[in-house]
């Protein structure tokens, strides 16, 4: 059902790098998974409407003021993988020769 | 272990202090813990916490309704300043910033916080065997799976370490362990308890519930954690649960719907024998059975084996290698992600989000997440007719008793079809509770009922009339 190319390709836009191996581990298993809900096909939902969410509210709004403390912020910034001071440190986006 | 509401009348009455309550399921918990693996964590302020609540007692204040009572957390809800996992490598060292609203509420309640219970990773599996942090068994028979993902939580409160402990429900991870471990489950109505400071698995789907020893001490704990929350938008404002007390444990008049597309072959026959008796003893007290129809049930796992990986995909992408835990150097940025994801998550992990981002991908979208999205509410006027035939709908919880660990570990949809009772009441987001039920093969069985959205009254009165049975 799944080519090793489709699971390459998935797992790229899953940002996920994985082994040959389990490329083809995944390629069997995804495979008997889609086989399976693929008996979804088999009922007629024309005209039937989607059921996005699971409560019907609609615009929720709150003030927008900042209800975080200035401890909490410190705690979760200091969970950062890099930092230099107050500033959050990441590689490139972009690299020169793209 | 004795129930909430006995331990809190003892401490009440004075003829139990929390410090002596918590020290001795401490020692329970060390004593037993290694080989069930329930807790990944135990608080190291638990006992001073305890000691607070009696001295407040003691001077006389005016205390909460979970005053001195020993709680476990799955590991998958933030407590300020505990490392948090959900069962993960990629979130180890990951300390919480802030309180969820439920952790929140229980410690204004008087509870005290005694560890982090074992958990599938982030919540995927059913059988607790996905952890990091090794697999938890099951006390009745350590050979068994305890049921999952919330099987930690699960085995807290069946071992007798804690008489309450908060589990979080996707498509079953409540009420499946709680069957599969001889203890009550509840998944509550979506919105009915805030999932800020839960770790998202299936938004639409997820819902924190508890885990007791009895149908009103799990009442008595939604009274303390559901309600409205301005952090969490799909929380809604509602009349609270009635007070456990006001309730009146009684089925006579009451419709009670068996689903026919449940009860076919397939069914463990001495765990259907269980069930079977139980709906005798409705019909002896003279509730009125009716057989119900929910014609689009058997799509049930598989829409939800759609729409979950499809919002799992989505939440997961947070987990960067950089704003929390794991984090693995590669030569780009987009080297980092791979790389860390790659080696932080586990095989279910990764297998959902793969599967998520194909159901979403160009070309396939229609064809899987808007079909699954239009079979949910097809699933959901399913349950809404049938609920107005009757007042609530009885199964088993699982189709099995606990099963032997590793048994199917490498078959991922064998271990997703153990969960075929459970996750239509998460896509309808109606409630549902898992009650022990007698035992089949020796291991523990659980009846599940479920009830129109936001009426867990009918669920508390049902339930607490059954175990007095």
């Amino acid at each position: 059902m799944f080519t090793t190319d489709d699971v390459k390709k998935i797992a790229k836009l899953s940002r996920l790098h994985i082994t040959e191996e389990e490329t083809e581990q995944y390629r069997v298993k995804l495979g008997s998974i889609l086989e399976y809900v693929n008996q979804l096909q088999e009922v007629d939902t024309t005209n039937v409407p989607e059921l996005q969410h699971a409560v019907m509210v609609e615009n929720v709004f709150r003030a927008d003021e900042p209800s975080i403390d200035l401890d909490e912020r410190a705690r979760a910034m200091e969970m950062f993988s890099a930092r230099k001071g107050d500033l959050l440190e990441v590689q490139a986006v972009f690299s020169k020769d793209e | 272990m004795k129930t909430i509401r006995e331990l809190s009348n003892e401490l009440k009455n004075k003829t139990l202090t929390s410090e002596e309550l918590v020290r001795s399921c401490l020692k329970k918990i060390e004593e037993e813990n290694e080989a069930l693996n329930a807790f990944i964590w135990i608080s190291p302020t638990a006992i001073d916490e305890a000691k607070e609540i009696d001295r407040r007692r003691e001077a006389g204040e005016e205390l909460g309704v979970l005053a001195g009572i020993p709680i476990a957390v799955k590991d998958n809800i933030l407590v300020q300043g505990w490392e948090i996992t959900a069962g993960s490598q990629m979130l180890e060292g990951h300390m919480s910033a802030y309180n969820a609203t439920v952790i929140e509420r229980l410690k204004n309640a008087g509870a005290i916080l005694i560890g982090r219970t074992n958990m599938d990773e982030f919540a995927m599996g059913s059988s607790t065997e996905t952890s990091h942090y090794g697999a938890t068994k099951n006390p009745h028979d350590r050979t068994k799976v305890p049921g999952g993902s919330s099987g930690g939580s699960a085995v807290a409160v069946a071992a007798g370490f804690v008489p309450c402990a908060l589990g979080s429900d996707t498509g079953g991870s409540v009420r499946q362990p709680a069957s599969l471990c001889g203890v009550v489950g509840l998944k509550p109505t979506y919105g009915r308890v805030s999932r800020y400071g839960l770790i998202p698995m299936a938004s639409s789907l997820d819902q924190i519930g508890p885990f007791t020893l009895t149908v009103e001490d799990a009442a008595l704990v939604m009274e303390v954690i559901e309600g409205k929350d301005e952090n969490d938008a799909t929380s809604i404002e509602l009349a609270s649960t009635t007070a456990p007390e006001l309730i009146e444990p009684d089925v006579k008049g009451l419709r009670v719907g068996l689903p026919k597309e449940y009860f076919v072959a397939g069914m463990d026959a001495e765990l259907r024998a269980r069930i079977d008796e139980a709906v005798k003893k409705f019909e002896a007290a003279g509730a009125v059975i009716k057989e119900v129809s929910l014609p689009h049930a058997k799509y049930a796992l598989a829409a939800y084996y759609i729409v979950a990986p499809s919002e799992i995909t989505s939440n997961l992408g947070r987990l960067d290698g950089l704003r929390y835990g794991y984090h693995s150097q590669g030569s780009n940025l987009l080297d980092t992600y791979e790389q860390t994801r790659g080696e932080g998550f586990g095989p279910e992990v990764k297998r959902r989000i793969m599967l998520g981002s194909y159901t979403l991908s160009a070309g396939y979208y229609d064809a899987y997440y808007k079909k699954a999205l239009q079979i949910r509410t097809l699933i959901k006027q399913d349950f809404d007719e049938a609920l107005k035939e009757v007042d609530v709908i009885l199964t088993p919880t699982s189709p099995s008793v606990a099963w032997d660990l590793g048994a199917k570990f490498n078959d991922p949809l064998t271990m997703y079809l153990s969960d075929i009772y459970t996750v239509t009441a998460n896509l309808a987001a109606i409630p549902a509770i898992s009650i022990p039920c007698g035992t089949a093969h020796g291991l523990p069985v659980g009846l599940q009922l479920m009830g129109r959205a936001f009426d867990e009254h009918m669920l508390y009165r049902v339930g607490m009339w059954f175990e007095k049975k």
